[in-house]
């Protein structure tokens, strides 16, 4: 330790930098090692395939809450979203009633598809509003929507769950499973849909200006206002993004499961809270990126699958996935806390 | 550490030594060998300008920071304090111009906040209590122990500090512009504790920007500039002119006004007002204009305004009336980077809290406000904004290993240089500057005001804003010193330092 902290200048090609930096990377890397080792079954290129159709759901709403961790909030919210707009979902495959009319419409798939990310979108631009306007912290205003939104999708569903999402072909709205169940050159959609997102979100980070605004707005929101930057719509449009990608998971956890309950995603925001904090992002802002938190959502998904696999007890899994949290929180701190002396 | 008996009549003796006490930060050196005695039952004042050295010495004495080199000796022992407790301890404590006190609890908790009387049955409030009523007798004042601290004044809020202090038997109290937020009479009542205090034998440190009050209070005056002591002496041998000579210094040269050509008016302030929180005016009713290629100064105090003033223009506040004209256009109801768009930047005063974002690096920092620049359609491009980063690092001669370098690896000097930068990488036709000296050495000041100064020549107006008067004298044009949200004066670059004192208040008696 002393070593490392004496030389600063020195070490920023040593082993133990770059072991620090790339942790989440040689994290996955060891795992896969270790689960190869001890299971035949592991690595296996239809395991993986499953593994990280599972991946997908945590991955996408990861990729959601990153944005809100690099503005300097935190996204509560994101699993009672996937719910209720699974549950929205769910009601418009069923047949939505319009009773001043005496019909009851059965809107096509990409209808369903475009209307439930409207929801998701809308549900997080509440967030915005209330943290960027009326000053409610994050936690708190996301806290608050999360139970309303949990509230609001067992209302619809009086507690029950939507069980028959596959549509009829007379009604015309089949289709509705092809997200979760099907693939595209030998690859679940809900994996390719993640790699669209996570690609996306990559490119707005790096490149675009909106990207840029993030990360000042999350490093210093003062200085990044007094440079022009409007970090209210900024606010705004993180929350929002992470809503509609949580629709997005919730449509693709409803597809693969052909189901929509209004209990879906509990605890879903802990885990992807999780996979970003352990893609080295730093919760006070500012500090992260796409890699990081795929590799993040990895590490999570290939740890409890390979547990499973090896016929590990579900109560250790939980174990396992919180030392990894807190392990990597403490890496965390090291890597930013050594430069944030300095000053 | 025996406590001397009250009533010494050697009141001379010296209890607290700095010898060669010197401090630096990497490259920064914010305190070269100062060497002063504090004498037993008497008040030493420091003088100096902002970033003189002031804070970071009183940091030393209290044990807040450690020094680079020399010693500090305490009863004729050298004595290392590890932290500020570790000082208290031994009888020093400081006391803040920032109150330290919770202001939900009550005299009483405050006094005894972190060290609480434990009895058989938890706290001993009562044994508290009592202890209290006698601190405050002592000191004359009547404030029940069981007040909540926020319904206090804040002159009483001080008493309570004191008390604090007093009730931990320090001999050596530290206050730091103790006086800056209180009404005359309250200044009165602080003198008389004072006064109280040196008589029982307490030491006085005392820092002020009040130059005439600090006279009236001190025994001996310890001056600093940029980091030296200039001058030591005792009251009886010197006068309010030998302070400010030695403040300010007189071989102090930061250039001349550029011969720049004046055009149009480029900036219209007219009768702007700006209301704190509680609907006091901080602005009342100013009016200003600048024209292109012209250098403003506006000097005044701390709490004069100044900050509010360019604030608002930079439309971080909101006026409550008058108007912003920026060449012929009304802009008080545009957002802050429309008006960065349309030319109008402001330097903020705290480089960190506001200038910088620290998670980037230096060429994303200089890039920060103007990314609409290098933007294409969708996204920016990485090779235009290079070459913004490039031009910027040179124009403003950032010393850096290159943009991509941490911001937090730059000296202060040229992390204001990233922020001004940052703004004229805009190309605004305004730049108003808050105090862009805060913190910088001599060298990297010279650099900013020939900055400045290249800008007006080219065209460009410049605002900024100062309480060092040095720097009035300078680059300025013309000089305007505000007091209590108004214009008390305006000068041109001809007129003397004292002047310019009188007019911002700073001297209360004149």
């Amino acid at each position: 330790m002393s070593a490392t902290t004496t030389a600063p200048k020195q070490d920023g090609f040593s082993i133990g930098r770059l072991l620090l930096e790339g942790r989440a990377f040689f994290a996955l890397i060891a795992i896969i090692a270790v689960f190869s080792f001890l299971s035949p079954n592991y690595f296996t290129v239809s395991n993986f395939l499953i593994m990280s159709s599972q991946v997908a759901i945590y991955g996408i709403l990861s990729v959601g809450m990153l944005l809100v961790i690099l503005n300097g909030g935190i996204d509560l919210s994101v699993g009672s979203i996937l719910a209720l707009c699974g549950v929205c979902a769910g009601a418009m495959m069923q047949g939505v009633t319009l009773e001043w009319a005496g019909v009851i419409l059965y809107p096509p798939v990409w209808a369903v598809v475009v209307l439930t990310i409207a929801i998701g979108a809308a549900v997080g631009a509440l967030n915005g509003v209330l943290v960027a306007f009326f000053k409610v912290p994050p936690f708190v205003a996301t806290l608050g929507v999360m139970y309303v939104a949990r509230g609001v999708a067992l209302l619809m569903t009086n507690g029950l769950t939507y069980n028959n999402l596959r549509g009829q072909e007379a009604l015309g709205n089949t289709g509705f499973n092809w997200l979760g169940f099907n693939r595209l050159w030998g690859i679940p959609i809900s994996v390719i849909v993640l790699a669209v997102v996570a690609v996306l979100a990559g490119l707005m980070l790096s490149r675009s200006a909106f990207g840029r605004w993030l990360y000042a707005s999350g490093g210093n929101e003062r200085a990044a206002e007094l440079s022009g930057v409007p970090v209210r719509l900024v606010k705004i449009t993180v929350y929002t993004i992470s809503g509609a990608l949580s629709a997005v998971a919730g449509l693709v956890l409803a597809s693969q499961l052909t189901s929509a309950g209004p209990t879906a995603g509990t605890t879903y925001e802990l885990t992807a809270i999780a996979a970003v904090v352990i893609g080295g992002a730093a919760l006070t802002g500012g500090r992260g990126g796409v890699r990081g938190t795929m590799l993040g959502a990895f590490v999570i998904g290939f740890l409890s699958a390979g547990l499973v696999i090896i016929g590990v007890s579900s109560y250790w899994q939980t174990v396992f996935t919180g030392a990894v949290i807190v392990l990597a929180v403490l890496m965390n701190s090291i890597q930013y806390g050594r430069g944030g002396r300095k000053s | 550490m025996t406590r001397q008996t009250q009533g010494d009549p050697d009141a001379r003796e010296v209890v607290l030594a700095a010898r060669n006490v010197a401090k630096s930060y990497g490259n920064v050196h914010a305190l070269k060998g100062v060497n002063f005695d504090i004498h037993r039952g008497q008040v030493t004042t420091l003088f100096g300008e902002n970033g003189a050295g002031k804070s970071t010495l009183m940091k030393i004495l209290s044990g807040v920071i450690q020094p680079t080199t020399g010693q500090i000796i305490l009863d004729g022992q050298p004595v290392s304090f590890a932290n500020a407790n570790e000082a208290r301890d031994r009888g020093i404590s400081i006391i803040h111009q920032e109150l330290s006190l919770a202001p939900n609890l009550s005299v009483r908790d405050n006094i005894f906040m972190g060290r609480e009387l434990r009895g058989p049955m938890g706290v001993d409030f009562a044994e508290e209590e009592r202890q209290v009523r006698r601190l405050m007798e002592e000191l004359e004042e009547e404030i029940d122990p069981l007040t909540p601290v926020e319904e206090l004044r804040l002159g009483q809020q001080q008493i309570v500090e004191i008390a604090r202090a007093l009730s931990v038997d320090s001999r050596i109290l530290i206050m730091d512009e103790p006086t800056s937020a209180l009404s005359a009479s309250e200044v009165e009542v602080l003198f008389k504790v004072i006064r109280d205090l040196t008589a029982r034998g307490v030491s006085i440190v005392y820092i002020s920007h009040h130059l005439e009050e600090a006279l009236t209070i001190t025994d001996h005056a310890v001056v600093l500039r940029d980091g030296t002591m200039t001058a030591y002496a005792p009251r009886a041998d010197i006068d309010l002119e030998w302070i400010v000579r030695n403040m300010v210094g007189e071989n102090y040269d930061l250039g001349s006004p550029p011969d720049s050509a004046r055009g149009q008016v480029a900036l219209s302030i007219r009768n702007l007002s700006v209301p704190d929180q509680t609907g006091q005016d901080l602005v009342r009713n100013l009016s200003l204009d600048v024209k292109a290629g012209e250098i403003v100064c506006i000097y005044g105090l701390m709490g004069a305004g100044r900050t509010e003033l360019l604030e608002t223009c930079a439309g971080r506040l909101r006026a409550s009336g008058g108007e912003i004209v920026l060449e012929g256009q009304e802009i008080s109801h545009l957002p802050i980077g429309e008006r960065i768009a349309r030319g109008l930047a402001l330097v903020p005063e705290d480089r960190q809290r506001d200038g910088l974002v620290q998670t980037m690096s230096v060429g994303q920092n200089l890039s920060l406000a103007s990314i609409r620049n290098f933007t294409r359609g969708l996204f920016t491009s990485s090779r235009t904004e290079r070459r913004l980063i490039d031009d910027s690092i040179r124009s403003v001669t950032v010393k850096t290993s290159g943009g991509g370098a941490p911001i937090g690896s730059l000296s202060g000097g040229n992390q204001q240089k990233v922020v001004i930068g940052k703004m004229l990488a805009t190309n605004p036709k305004v730049i108003m500057l808050d105090e862009p000296s805060r913190g910088i050495d001599i060298g990297a000041k010279a650099e900013v005001f020939r900055l400045l100064a290249e800008g007006a020549r080219r065209g460009l107006a410049v605002i900024y804003s100062t309480s060092e008067v040095s720097e009035c004298l300078s680059i300025a044009h013309r000089i305007i010193v505000m007091h209590k949200g108004r214009i008390s004066a305006e000068f041109d670059s001809t007129v003397s330092k004292e002047k310019i004192m009188a007019a911002s208040g700073e001297s209360v008696a004149a």
